[in-house]
C-alpha cells in the first residue's frame, strides 16, 4: 500500500500536464456555493461586470467614485455572479478492486484511487468542490480536502466483497464520478442513479477492469474465488466457462450504459493495462462536456 | 541370464513387477488432476455456470498410457536389459594375434582394430598373457607376450605398411618361434600369398588357429602405361562373383598449381571378372599433369598408382642445319634421333622461334652452326629457365667459326678449328671406342657395347673448365660429350653427328639409353637393373598405406640396383624417387601384379570381421522413460490449464537462445570496413607512422567534414585513416598526406596502387606543413622527403596554382589557399600548353581532369582541425586576422572537396554570368 504522500505525488503528477479543469458550470442558479465560473449576470464575484447608473436604493459605499468623476451621473460597479461546481467522488473501495491479473499490473484499486485523486487535484486547480463520498464531508475546494482524500485512499479498512455507492451528501445540481468495477450487485448503483438524476445531479459511471478479466484466459479443473472468499465457483474445463463468462460480461456492460443513459450519465471502461493518462483525459472531457 | 531373442536380462525377476501394471492403470484412473485455485473478482459472473461435460474427472486414457509406458520402462530397465549377450567359452593360455598389416588391410583397418580390440577384451578378462605381431614388421627375438591392457594401450598406433611381408624374413622368423603352446588370430587381408603356408602349419602346430578376413573384394590399381597414345589403366579385385563399378580418378596439379581431379573414368568389373581396364585419351598438356591414379574411395595404397616419367612424353623439338635431301633418309641428320624419341617423345618441328614460343622440353640442333642474334636471346632465355639445348656436331660446325676464340653463350665448349678423323682411309689409327663413363657423369653405369667406334669428331680446346664438363669421352680421352649448365638448363654437346656418318653411336641402344638419361626421351617401361645401375635415387614423396601421399622429408636414398627391384619393402617404400634429371614411381601394384583371394585349409575356421558389441540396454530404456515422464508433465499442466505460463517461458527462452545464436553469416573485417568507407564520403588520410601528426590530420579532416556538413551538400562520414601498404585506396576520392620527415617509403606494392589511384580519378594533397619556414622549391627537410616520396608517383607536370584556375571558385571565390601559414607556394597540374583565354572571358578553359594532386605547405590540417569539444586545436594568425585566415582555410577546404567531387564542373563557361556578376565585373 502507498503512502497517501506518495499516492498524492503521483497524482499531482498525473495532474500536472492539464490545464485546470473548469467543470462545466450549468443550472448553477440554485446552487449557493460561489466559485469562479461567470453566470454572465451581475452579482456576487471578484470580476469586474458592469457599470450601471445608481438607482434609488443604491447605498452610497456602492457608488464607483472613480467612474463617477467622469461623468455627472452616478455609477455603481457591478461584479459578475460567480459560482463553482461541486464535484462528488465516489471509490469503490471493496476487496474485488485489490485485484491484479498480473505481478507487473497495478490493481484495480490504485488506478480508481489514482484517477480520483487527479481528478481531484484537476478540479481543485480549476477552483471547484470536491468531495469524496466515502468522507461524508460537504464540497470544499481546499488543498486540505486534497490532503483528506489522498489520507483516506490510504487508510487500512476493512471492506466487503464487492462494493455499493453509499452517498450521504449529494449537492443537487452537482456533478458526481462514480469508479468502480460494478462486478457486484447493481441494484444499489440503480437506486443511487435514479437519487442522481431526481436531484439534477448527472456525473459518469467509470468501470475499471484488468485485461485478466476481459480475457478470462483460464483452463483446465479450477477452483475461483472471489477476493474475499465469499463466493466461490469450481470448474472442471475452465476453457469452456469462457464464452458464457464474456457474454455476462457485455451484458453487464450494457446495463451500465443503458442506466448511465437513462439517468443522463455518462459511462466508459477503462482497463487497467491501459494508460492511467488517456483515461484521465477523458475523465476531464466527460466531466466538462456542456450540454 | 534370461534372454529373449538376441536380448538378455541380468535381473529377470524384476520384470514380475510389470504384472502390477494393470493396477496402477486403475489407481492412476481414479486420481484426476488437482485444481487451481484461484482469486478472481468475475467469479460473481461465473455464479450458477454448469460445465458441459465431466469426463475429465478422470484422467484421459492417453495420459493413462503415456505413465503407464512409463513405468513399464522403468521396470524393464532395471530388470537389465542386454542386446546381444556374449556368452564365450574362450580358451585358454597365451594368445598370439598375427596382422598381415599390409596395404591391403587399409581399406577395413578401423574395422580389423575393433575385432583386435575385442580379442584383446577378451583376452583381459580371460587374464590370457597377449601377443600382437605385424607381419609387415616382424619383432626380433621372442614373442612380446604382455597383458592384453598393455597391448589396448598401444592399439591406437597399431597402423599397416604400405608393402607386403617379405617371405624370406617370415621364413625365418617362423623357425624362431617358440616351442610352447598358444592359440592364434590371424588377421588376414584376403591377399593369397605363398609364404602363408609355412606360417599357418608352424602355428598349428602350437595350437589352434583362427582366421580373420573380412569378405570384402580388395581392389588393386596397376601402373598407368601408355597404349597407342592413350593413357591405359587397368585395376584388380579378389572376388569376381558379382559385377561391380570402381571409379578412377586421375588427380593432379592444376595451372594454378591445386591439386584437383584431372580426369576420371568408370572400371566397370563384369561378374567373374578379376580384371577391368580403361582407356584416358588425353591431351599431352593434361596428360603431363597427372601426378597420380586413384580408385576413389578405396583407402588403400594399392587403390593409388603415382605416376613418373613414364607417363610424361616430353615435347622435343629437332631443327636440323641442312636441308634434307631426297631419298637420302638414312643420311638426315634427325633420322635416327626421330626413330629414338619417336615412341616416347613428342616431336615439334618448325622455325627456330615459333618452336620456343611452344615451350619445348628439348631443343635438338644437328649440326647448326650459328644462330642469329635475335634468336640467341630468347633461346638463352628459355634455357635458362630450365630448357635442355642439345647439339649434334656435323661439317658445319666444323667448318664455322663458332666457339673457336671466345666460348659461345650456347656452346658448352670452345671447338678446335676442323675436328679430326681417326679410322678412315687417309688417316693413322684404328677408330676410337668409347671409354667407361666416370662416376660424375650422368651416363654412370651405362654398359657400352663393343660396336660403338667413333671415326670423326670435333675437338674441344683444352680450358680449365674442360674436365667438369665433359661427360663422356673416347678411349683416348677427347671429350665425346660436353655439358655446361645456363641457370636451370643445360647445353649438352655430342661431339659427333647424329647420323652414323662420324660414329656408330647413333646405331647402338647406347644412344637411346644415353638420350634417356639426359631426360631426352623417357623411359618406355620399368627400367631395368643396369639401367639404374650406380645411381642413387632420393624419395620425393611416399605413400602410406591408406594411399596418402606424404612429404618424403630428409628419408635416405636408394640406390638405383634396389629401384630396379621395383617390389616396395621397408627400405624403400612406394613412392616418388627422383634421380638427376628422371623421377621413377614406386608403386605398390606393379604391372606384374597378380592378386589372389586366400585359400584357407578346411579345418581352420575363419570369421568376418564384425563385432557383434554386448550393448546394456537399460541406460536408454530409463532414458526413455525419463523422457516420457517429462512428456507427463508437459501433458499434466495442460490438461489442468496451467501449460500457458510454462509455453510463455519456454517462448522467451527460445528468443534468448535465437538472439544469442551468433550470426553464420557474419562479413569479414575487410568487407565491413569497405562497406563503411563506400556507403558514404569520406575524407582519407595516410597514416605516418607519427600518432600526434596523424592525430592532426583525423582532427582537420574531421573539422573540414563537419564544416561542409554545415555549409554544403557534401555530408561526409568520419575520416578514415589509410594505411598505404594494406588499405584498398579506391574508396576515397581524397586523401590528405602530411609529409614528415621520418616516414617510410611506401612499398612497389603500395606505389602501384598509389598510380592506380592518381590515374583513376584520386586526389592527394600532400602537406609539407613547413610553409612558414621554407619557400616551396628550396630545400627544406620535408620538402626533400616529399621529392623522395613522389618520385615514384605518376605526376604530370605542375605549376603554381593559376589566378584563374578551376579552385579559386568551385565553392567559393578565392584568390589564396592558406592554412596555418599563408604561403602562395600551391602546386597544381599543370596547365595544358595550348590553353588561351578567349576574349570576354575571365579565365581560360584548362584542365578537364581533377589535377591528381595538390602540393602545398600551409599545414591545412591544423588549421582545420577541431577537438572532441568542437572547439579549434590551434591558434591561426593573431586576432580577427587570424580568424579571416582560418575561415580562407575552410573556404579552401570546401573547394578542394568540391572540385574533387564535382571536377571541371565550375569551369563550365554556363557558370560565366552567374561568375561575372559575383565578381562584380
Amino acid at each position: 500500500m502507498t503512502t497517501y504522500a506518495q499516492l498524492r505525488q503521483r497524482a499531482e503528477d498525473l495532474a500536472a500536464p492539464l490545464p485546470p479543469l473548469l467543470a462545466e458550470a450549468e443550472h448553477l442558479a440554485q446552487a449557493v456555493l460561489l466559485g469562479s465560473h461567470g453566470r454572465r449576470r451581475s452579482g456576487m464575484g471578484d470580476e469586474f461586470w458592469q457599470y450601471r447608473p445608481a438607482r434609488a436604493g443604491d447605498e452610497a459605499r456602492m457608488i464607483d467614485w472613480r467612474r463617477s468623476a467622469r461623468s455627472d451621473a452616478h455609477f455603481v460597479r457591478e461584479k459578475e455572479w460567480q459560482a463553482a461546481q461541486s464535484v462528488l467522488i465516489w471509490v469503490d473501495e471493496a476487496q474485488s478492486m485489490a485485484f491484479s491479473g498480473d505481478r507487473n499490473r497495478t490493481t484495480k484499486a490504485d488506478r480508481a484511487k489514482l484517477l480520483a485523486l487527479a481528478m481531484s487535484v484537476l478540479l481543485i486547480h480549476g477552483g471547484e468542490r470536491v468531495a469524496l463520498a466515502a468522507l461524508g464531508t460537504p464540497p470544499r475546494s481546499s488543498q486540505l480536502q486534497l490532503l483528506r482524500i489522498a489520507q483516506h485512499f490510504t487508510a487500512e479498512k476493512e471492506t466487503e466483497d464487492y462494493g455499493t455507492p453509499v452517498i450521504r451528501i449529494m449537492p443537487p445540481h452537482s456533478r458526481a464520478l462514480f469508479v468502480s468495477d460494478f462486478l457486484g450487485d447493481l441494484d444499489g448503483l440503480e437506486r443511487q442513479l435514479t437519487r442522481a438524476a431526481d436531484r439534477g445531479v448527472r456525473g459518469v459511471v467509470y468501470q475499471i477492469l484488468d485485461p485478466l478479466e476481459e480475457a478470462f484466459p483460464f483452463d483446465g479443473r479450477t477452483i475461483f474465488e472471489s477476493m474475499g472468499g465469499t463466493l466461490v465457483h469450481e470448474t472442471l474445463k475452465a476453457g469452456e466457462l469462457k464464452d458464457r463468462y464474456m457474454e455476462r460480461l457485455a451484458e453487464r456492460k450494457a446495463r451500465l450504459a443503458d442506466l448511465a443513459q437513462a439517468t443522463d450519465w455518462q459511462y466508459a471502461c477503462h482497463h487497467t493495462g491501459d494508460s492511467a493518462q488517456s483515461a484521465l483525459l477523458w475523465l476531464y472531457g466527460a466531466l466538462e462536456r456542456r450540454r | 541370464m534370461f534372454t529373449i531373442g538376441s536380448i538378455g536380462f541380468t535381473a529377470p525377476w524384476l520384470l514380475l513387477g510389470l504384472l502390477a501394471l494393470p493396477i496402477l492403470w486403475l489407481l492412476l484412473r481414479a486420481v484426476p488432476p488437482a485444481p487451481i485455485r484461484r482469486r478472481f473478482p468475475g467469479v460473481a459472473l461465473l455464479l450458477g455456470l454448469e460445465d458441459d461435460e465431466t469426463q475429465t474427472d478422470k484422467t484421459p486414457w492417453w495420459l493413462l498410457l503415456l505413465r503407464t509406458l512409463a513405468v513399464a520402462l522403468i521396470i524393464l530397465g532395471f530388470a537389465g536389459p542386454v542386446l546381444n549377450p556374449t556368452d564365450e567359452t574362450a580358451g585358454d593360455g597365451p594368445l598370439l594375434i598375427v596382422v598381415d598389416g599390409t596395404w591391403a588391410d587399409a581399406r577395413d583397418w578401423q574395422r580389423r582394430v575393433d575385432r583386435i580390440s575385442a580379442a584383446l577384451d577378451e583376452a583381459a578378462r580371460l587374464g590370457r598373457p597377449v601377443a600382437l605381431v605385424r607381419l609387415t614388421d616382424l619383432p626380433a627375438g621372442e614373442l612380446p607376450f604382455q597383458a592384453a591392457d598393455a597391448w589396448a594401450v598401444r592399439l591406437p598406433s597399431l597402423t599397416p605398411d604400405p608393402w607386403e611381408p617379405d617371405a624370406d624374413a617370415l621364413t625365418a622368423w617362423t623357425e624362431t618361434l617358440p616351442d610352447e603352446r598358444f592359440d592364434t588370430f590371424w588377421m588376414s587381408d584376403g591377399l593369397a600369398r605363398d609364404s602363408r603356408g609355412g606360417l599357418l602349419a608352424a602355428l598349428e602346430a602350437r595350437g589352434t588357429v583362427t582366421v580373420f578376413e573380412s569378405p570384402r573384394s580388395v581392389f588393386a590399381l596397376r601402373p598407368a602405361g601408355f597404349d597407342e597414345g592413350n593413357v591405359a589403366v587397368s585395376a584388380l579385385r579378389t572376388r569376381a562373383e558379382d559385377p561391380a563399378t570402381v571409379t578412377l580418378a586421375a588427380r593432379g596439379l592444376d595451372p594454378a598449381g591445386i591439386e584437383r581431379q584431372l580426369a576420371t573414368a568408370e572400371f566397370d568389373f563384369a561378374a567373374g571378372e578379376t580384371g577391368a581396364d580403361v582407356e584416358l585419351s588425353l591431351p599431352p598438356e593434361l596428360r603431363n599433369r597427372i601426378t597420380r591414379f586413384e580408385l576413389t574411395g578405396i583407402r588403400s595404397a594399392g587403390a593409388v598408382t603415382l605416376t613418373d616419367d613414364a607417363l610424361k612424353r616430353r615435347e622435343v623439338a629437332l631443327i636440323a642445319g641442312r636441308d634434307d635431301r631426297e631419298g637420302l633418309e638414312l643420311l638426315s641428320p634427325l633420322h635416327y634421333l626421330e626413330q629414338a624419341l619417336e615412341p616416347t617423345a613428342d616431336l615439334i618441328d618448325g622455325d627456330l622461334l615459333d618452336i620456343l614460343l611452344a615451350n619445348p622440353d628439348v631443343l635438338v640442333l644437328a649440326d647448326v652452326a650459328t644462330i642469329s642474334a635475335g634468336e640467341q636471346e630468347p633461346l638463352l632465355d628459355w634455357v635458362d629457365q630450365g630448357g635442355l639445348l642439345l647439339r649434334f656436331a656435323g661439317q658445319r660446325l666444323a667448318a664455322s667459326d663458332v666457339s673457336r676464340n671466345e666460348e659461345d653463350p650456347l656452346m658448352p665448349v670452345r671447338l678446335r678449328a676442323g675436328g679430326r678423323n681417326i679410322g678412315g682411309a687417309m688417316s693413322w689409327g684404328e677408330p676410337k671406342a668409347l671409354r667407361a663413363f666416370s662416376e660424375g657423369s650422368p651416363f654412370f653405369g651405362l654398359a657400352i657395347p663393343d660396336d660403338v667406334v667413333v671415326s670423326s669428331q670435333v675437338m674441344a680446346q683444352p680450358d680449365p673448365q674442360l674436365s667438369e664438363r665433359v661427360i663422356a669421352s673416347l678411349a683416348d680421352g677427347t671429350p665425346l660429350v660436353t655439358r655446361k649448365r645456363i641457370g636451370q638448363g643445360q647445353v649438352v654437346l655430342f661431339h659427333v653427328t647424329a647420323n652414323a656418318e662420324w660414329s656408330t653411336l647413333p646405331l647402338s641402344g647406347l644412344f637411346v639409353q644415353m638420350l634417356e638419361r639426359l631426360a631426352v626421351s623417357t623411359r618406355p617401361a620399368q627400367p631395368s637393373a643396369e639401367d639404374l645401375a650406380g645411381t642413387t635415387w632420393v624419395p620425393d614423396a611416399v605413400l602410406d598405406a591408406f594411399g596418402q601421399v606424404q612429404e618424403a622429408g630428409t628419408m635416405a636414398g636408394v640406390p638405383g640396383e634396389r629401384l630396379a627391384n621395383a617390389v616396395p619393402g621397408a627400405d624403400m617404400p612406394p613412392g616418388l624417387y627422383t634421380g638427376e634429371d628422371r623421377r621413377i614411381a614406386v608403386n605398390v601394384v606393379s604391372a606384374e601384379t597378380e592378386l589372389a583371394a586366400t585359400v584357407w585349409p578346411a579345418r581352420i575356421v575363419v570369421e568376418g570381421l564384425a563385432v557383434l558389441q554386448e550393448t546394456a540396454l537399460k541406460g536408454w530404456l530409463l532414458a526413455g522413460a525419463l523422457v516420457l515422464l517429462c512428456l507427463d508433465i508437459l501433458a499434466s499442466l495442460w490438461i489442468s490449464g496451467r501449460l500457458s505460463q510454462g509455453l510463455r517461458g519456454a517462448a522467451a527462452l527460445l528468443a534468448v537462445l535465437l538472439l544469442v545464436t551468433p550470426r553464420a553469416d557474419a562479413q569479414s573485417e575487410e568487407d565491413l570496413a569497405a562497406v563503411l568507407a563506400t556507403s558514404e564520403v569520406a575524407l582519407a588520410y595516410v597514416i605516418t607512422g607519427d600518432a600526434r601528426l596523424d592525430g592532426v590530420s583525423e582532427a582537420g579532416l574531421r573539422g573540414l567534414s563537419d564544416t561542409l556538413w554545415r555549409r554544403t551538400s557534401i555530408e561526409p562520414a568520419d575520416p578514415i585513416a589509410v594505411n598505404l601498404e594494406t588499405d584498398e585506396l579506391s574508396f576515397f576520392p581524397f586523401l590528405y598526406w602530411p609529409v614528415t620527415e621520418g616516414q617510410p617509403l611506401p612499398s612497389v606494392e603500395a606505389y602501384a596502387k598509389l598510380n592506380r589511384y592518381l590515374r583513376h580519378g584520386g586526389m592527394i594533397l600532400f602537406d609539407t606543413r613547413d610553409a612558414d619556414i621554407a619557400r616551396f622549391g628550396q630545400a627544406s627537410p620535408n620538402g626533400r622527403k616529399l621529392q623522395q616520396l613522389a618520385r615514384a608517383l605518376d605526376i604530370p607536370p605542375l605549376e603554381p596554382i593559376p589566378a584563374d584556375h578551376v579552385l579559386t571558385r568551385t565553392f567559393y571565390l578565392l584568390q589564396d589557399f592558406p592554412g596555418r601559414h599563408s604561403s602562395r607556394d600551391v602546386w597544381v597540374e599543370a596547365a595544358p600548353a595550348d590553353a588561351e583565354q578567349i576574349e570576354g572571358m575571365p579565365f581560360r578553359n584548362l584542365n578537364d581532369n581533377v589535377t591528381p594532386v595538390v602540393i602545398g605547405g600551409n599545414d591545412w590540417a591544423a588549421a582545420w582541425a577541431i577537438d572532441e569539444r568542437g572547439g579549434r586545436m590551434f591558434p591561426v594568425g593573431r586576432g580577427f586576422a587570424g580568424e579571416r585566415q582560418r575561415e580562407m582555410a575552410m573556404r579552401f577546404g570546401v573547394n578542394l572537396m568540391m572540385h574533387v567531387l564535382t571536377g571541371n564542373y565550375k569551369s563550365d563557361q554556363v557558370h560565366v554570368p552567374a561568375l561575372l556578376d559575383r565578381l562584380g565585373q
